[in-house]
């Protein structure tokens, strides 16, 4: 095994027994979508009429729509649960433990992002078996084809979260872009209704929510879990994640200095 | 033993600036291999910046940095795995257990395997931690912690130990423990150290001693030719022009 596979699979391991101390992190990230999923979609699917729209080929109700959107919740919810812990682990000093590792910070970073990103992905596929024994289910194959969707979606989002906690010097700092950013993200994209509704409403906002990287991340889920392929869908989600991971690997630069602390 | 590859460590006129503030300033000095240098400096000399810079966590233009004989600017890669490194905040991952913690760090140096367990084992016995190796790092008290870092900071072989104040928040008598093991780690395993603080009683009469002040370098020379009839402490605060 290279250097390179050493780190990568210490590093994910890493995050996976972290992941597993932090039971009540589990169990917060996934209660937060089945609130959405149970409570608030039983109450706006008499409000919320849709039309048949591709990947749908029937009508659907009201919890199988939003399902997708969820499952990008709980991605984007972690990926900014990593940036947060990559801000306090900057803080506490073990970052600089990775950094100085000698092997490439590109490669560190990206593993790191990897780690997270699969412990995402297991807690979408708990949402969804939660979701299944509530009778919220797809086809079986659909939730091998989303697959690779959440990863991609995964990693767009931690790359995401890379990179402005790349940008937040102290952990105070990090409530308030929190804020800015998961907020609009989630409302601003096609996770809770379909965009035609959004452009009845307002062509501004729709136009907002269309080129919103979460609602292509959305998309790509959603098609996918109809094993359907949405290339326009994957094309924005893969630029996002390339634009986020050098804007990461920019923020991380050393010659920019971003552990920077007086002494 | 002392390594045939072990340079040394050498820093050539490097300057950093906080945006206009200036951390340092022109600072050159060279540590020969096997000796247990002390930069020593009050609380915001600059340190920690020079420490950031040593282990690469940001770079300068000013100035050179060779480590174990690589520049740290062209070969990266190659300096860093010659330096182990023990930060003022302790690194241990709470949660994960003394050998969870050490392996971690042995996979980070491309390490695995039957080859980390080796190193791991006999670090643990080294540390007399053996029958806690399964324990939470959390259970260590201070002093372990630290003798932890220093073991993990020594698992890949490096030739210099960078430590920048290790001894914070440790009691007299840790405080000694620790800086007498790093002396003899220097003294009998030949591996150049760099001990920052801003405490005289850590360092030894053939020490070599950079004082470092408001991001310059003071004096260069062993301890007792920069303080011949005085102790350190007071020749130290005259340099730095704070009370005694």
């Amino acid at each position: 095994m290279t250097v390179y596979l050493i780190a990568l699979s210490a590093i994910i391991k890493r995050e996976a027994l972290r992941f597993v101390h932090q039971r009540e992190r589990f169990v917060a990230a996934l209660v937060r979508p089945l609130v959405w999923l149970l409570v608030f979609a039983a109450g706006f699917r008499a409000a919320l009429g849709l039309s048949i729209t591709p990947p749908y080929q029937t009508y659907i109700t009201y919890e199988i729509y939003i399902v997708p959107g969820l499952c990008g919740m709980i991605l984007l919810f972690n990926g900014m649960q990593s940036s947060l812990s990559l801000v306090y682990d900057r803080e506490m000093g073990s970052m600089r433990l990775l950094l100085t590792a000698p092997l490439p910070r590109w490669w560190l970073l990206t593993c790191k992002l990897l780690g997270a990103t699969i412990i995402s992905i297991l807690q979408v596929y708990t949402f969804l078996f939660v979701a299944w024994l509530f009778d919220i289910s797809f086809d079986p194959l659909g939730y091998i084809y989303a697959l690779p969707a959440f990863l991609i979606a995964g990693l767009m989002l931690g790359a995401l979260g890379l990179a402005l906690s790349s940008f937040i010097k102290q952990l105070e700092n990090f409530a308030g872009v929190m804020n800015f950013v998961i907020f609009p993200t989630f409302f601003l994209s096609s996770a809770l209704y379909p965009l035609w509704k959004m452009k009845e409403s307002s062509v501004l906002l729709y136009q907002i929510c269309s080129i919103n990287p979460f609602t292509h991340a959305v998309e790509l889920i959603r098609f996918a879990l109809y094993g359907q392929f949405n290339a326009t869908a994957l094309g924005w989600t893969v630029l996002a994640v390339t634009a986020f991971m050098a804007l990461a690997l920019w923020g991380y630069d050393p010659a920019r200095g971003l552990i920077r602390r007086k002494g | 033993m002392k390594s045939p590859l072990n340079k040394g460590l050498s820093v050539k006129g490097v300057s950093f600036a906080f945006g206009r503030k200036q951390a340092l300033v022109d600072v050159s000095f060279s540590v020969e291999p096997g000796v247990f240098c002390a930069l020593l400096g009050p609380n915001g000399a600059g340190k920690s910046t020079l420490f950031s810079l040593l282990t690469r966590l940001f770079t300068t233009p000013d100035g050179q940095i060779t480590v174990g004989g690589y520049d740290l600017a062209k070969h990266p890669r190659a300096a860093l795995a010659q330096m182990g490194v023990v930060f003022q905040q302790t690194t241990l991952d709470l949660d994960l257990t003394i050998r969870q913690n050490l392996r971690y760090f042995a996979a980070l140096h491309g390490l695995s395997g039957r080859g980390a367990t080796v190193r791991i084992d006999a670090a643990l016995d080294r540390l007399d931690l053996a029958d806690r190796a399964g324990e939470k790092a959390r259970t260590l008290n201070g002093g372990h912690k630290r003798r932890t870092e220093i073991a993990r900071a020594l698992l890949h072989g490096p030739s210099i130990l960078l430590l920048d104040e290790p001894t914070v928040g440790l009691d007299a008598a840790t405080r000694r423990a620790i800086t007498d093991h790093v002396h003899s780690i220097a003294d009998q395993d030949g591996i150049t150290v760099l001990w920052a603080t801003h405490l005289t009683d850590e360092i030894v009469a053939n020490d070599q001693v950079v004082i470092l002040h408001q991001g310059r370098i003071l004096r260069d020379g062993q301890a007792n030719e920069i303080a011949p009839d005085a102790p350190l402490e007071a020749r130290f605060l005259d340099l730095t022009g704070q009370p005694a």
